[in-house]
């Protein structure tokens, strides 16, 4: 089933996107002619099976990686127009991306790891600490911002990369199953979290998970399978 | 720009692959330098030999003193030159000079070897001030005696003061012992030089130092030497002669080059190894620092500092190791008298400058292949990186 976007004002617009690469001698088909559009302060969920397509759409969104056919535009640029370094200062200025491991660097403090994308701006250090400093109040750890990445839980970690995903303040977030290494109880607070950041401060929210429950904070659930989107389904109207 | 803590952080948290890397440099730049201490050392052996007022007069087509003649004819038409400075004395300021060489055990039983015996005139001392007794007194003319440099006496047999040795059938004895001032003058043994040429049967001198007078002297007695073809003599600076003679250093050079070349291949092998395991551990995070938004050669630069300043650390420590080295003094072989040249080891700071740029480069091409090919990896790859 391929979807259309209604709305106008969508943030990603993807058409006839189709993904393949080859394991071996065999090509396999990642994303087959995919058609989506993705509205600002949306909350997008993409489930589905592994090998379902689901981490390679987020990543060819996010920038990351690239399709073999088919226009992948995010706010109005076409990705596959950008050369390697465009399109890295594009992630550094219009995505914020979140991990399932979390991936700080263990030899910088959470301040630190918060501060790594403000590196690649002009930003004095003054302002990139005052940034950092309402990153970390944001996710509700400023008493922790010179541990490192080791002296924090798992949950805790996980709240450091989302201050680091949003310090740059992008219009995108895209979380590859943020909460797959987390106890339940750190769990619903990263969703809170990545809900609280579509619905109030108007973030366009992508996040691929496994996990029915973590699917349900979204606006939207897309299924994908073998590729292809197999239903989608409104959370919230 | 990657943050210096990230490249000093990574380097501590792998303290011992880092601490292998920083020794196994440290020695290949102690060893560069220390030969290259060598070379220097015998070049500033030579280098601080002379007086810059003195002229040093040989056989025309003569390469050294040693294989120059100078007869007693040639001295006599030079000796009363107006051009020549008087001592107080009004004697003219010349030395006539012998050079022979003498076979002579060395101590604690390691074999002969040749030294270098320098007859000088009447003049000979006072026109070489940087030679100072520092022990004993001066030879007596007629006495068969002869003046050491101290730094031989503490590597031949019998050159202590009241010590004989034997050169034919004449037996020698050690009446005091001089300080060359780190010179050439410290491979030598002084004596008289009508004694030298009876003791050895000689007719001539070897070469003439002479002390031109002040004025347009020094330029018309080299104007006098080189039109008189009768002559057939070679006038040079005293200073610059011993500045020429600096063949024995050649080859140590090269040994030193040789040396650092082959080492510092295994030294690179050493620093990409350390790099490319430094690199691999890391692979998942080069890959999140360009999904953050860090170029490919932010990366490669970064990863280039990190390499450069472990190596830099460990060319500081080969410098810091060999300078216990330094002022040692030692002796070899020397090729343009084929005799026992005395120098000291010579780390200078520009010997140390170069230890480290040689360090910073082992860091430079040890790091530079694994760090290109970790920012190649595809993100997505890095990002699977375990």
């Amino acid at each position: 089933m391929n979807l259309k976007s209604k709305v106008m004002n969508s943030i990603v617009e993807i058409r006839n996107l189709s993904k393949a690469y080859n394991q071996g001698e065999i090509q396999v088909t990642a994303l087959d002619d995919i058609h989506l559009s993705i509205d600002s302060s949306d909350f997008l969920t993409l489930m589905g099976p592994s090998g379902s397509g689901k981490s390679t759409l987020l990543h060819i969104i996010a920038g990351i990686d690239r399709q073999t056919s088919g226009i992948c535009k995010v706010q109005n640029i076409d990705l596959s127009n950008l050369n390697e370094s465009a399109l890295a200062d594009w992630r550094n200025q219009n995505v914020g991306f979140i991990f399932q491991s979390f991936n700080l660097i263990p030899v910088l403090t959470a301040f630190e790891n918060v501060e790594l994308p403000l590196l690649l701006t002009r930003l004095g250090r003054k302002e990139r600490k005052a940034l950092v400093a309402a990153a970390l109040e944001l996710v509700g750890l400023e008493d922790r911002s010179h541990h490192l990445p080791k002296q924090l839980s798992g949950g805790q970690e996980q709240r450091v990369a989302i201050a680091r995903a949003l310090v740059t303040d992008p219009a995108l977030v895209v979380a590859d199953e943020p909460t797959g290494n987390l106890d339940s109880q750190s769990a619903q607070q990263v969703l809170e979290i990545l809900q609280s950041l579509s619905n109030d401060a108007g973030k366009t929210v992508i996040m691929v998970t496994h996990d029915p429950k973590a699917a349900a904070f979204g606006k939207r659930i897309i299924q994908l399978e073998k590729g292809r989107f197999e239903k989608e389904e409104p959370l919230v109207s | 720009m990657l943050p210096v803590k990230y490249n000093a952080g990574n380097v501590v948290l792998r303290w011992r692959s880092t601490l292998a890397t920083i020794l196994g440099i440290s020695m290949v730049v102690a060893v560069y330098v220390i030969v290259q201490a060598l070379a220097v050392g015998l070049q500033t052996s030579s280098a601080n030999t002379g007086d810059p007022r003195n002229l040093l007069i040989v056989r025309k087509g003569s390469q050294s003193e040693s294989s120059s003649v100078v007869n007693l004819e040639q001295f006599r038409s030079l000796r009363y030159s107006e051009w020549i400075e008087r001592d107080a004395q009004n004697q003219p300021m010349i030395s006539t000079d012998v050079l022979t060489l003498v076979n002579l055990p060395r101590l604690n039983g390691q074999g002969e070897a040749n030294t270098t015996v320098r007859g000088i005139g009447g003049q000979g001392r006072v026109l070489r001030p940087q030679v100072n007794l520092v022990e004993g007194r001066w030879f007596s003319k007629g006495k068969r005696e002869v003046v050491v440099s101290q730094r031989l006496a503490a590597r031949f047999e019998n050159f202590g003061i009241g010590d004989q040795f034997k050169t034919g059938p004449d037996w020698l004895t050690v009446v005091g012992w001089f300080d060359g001032g780190n010179s050439a003058f410290d491979s030598e043994v002084w004596a008289d030089a009508d004694e030298v040429r009876s003791l050895f049967d000689r007719e001539s001198y070897s070469s003439l130092l002479i002390r031109p007078a002040s004025g347009q002297g020094r330029a018309a007695l080299v104007k006098q030497i080189e039109e008189d073809k009768r002559l057939q003599l070679l006038v040079k600076n005293e200073v610059d002669y011993y500045k020429e003679q600096t063949m024995t250093a050649t080859p140590i050079k090269w040994m030193g080059n040789f040396l650092a070349t082959a080492m510092s291949l295994g030294a690179i092998l050493a620093a990409m190894n350390t790099m490319y395991a430094t690199v691999g551990a890391r692979t998942r995070e080069i890959g999140t620092l360009r999904v953050l938004g860090f170029r490919r050669r932010t990366i490669v630069l970064g990863l280039l500092i990190e390499g450069i300043l472990l190596c830099a650390v460990g060319g500081i420590l080969g410098c810091l190791l060999s300078l216990p080295l330094n002022g040692y003094a030692t002796g070899t072989i020397g090729i343009e008298s084929f005799s026992e040249t005395v120098f000291e080891f010579t780390i200078t700071p520009k010997l140390a400058f170069q230890g480290i740029v040689f360090s910073v480069l082992i860091g430079l091409f040890g790091t530079l292949i694994p760090a290109i090919k970790a920012s190649r990896t595809p993100v997505i790859d890095a990002l699977k990186s375990l």
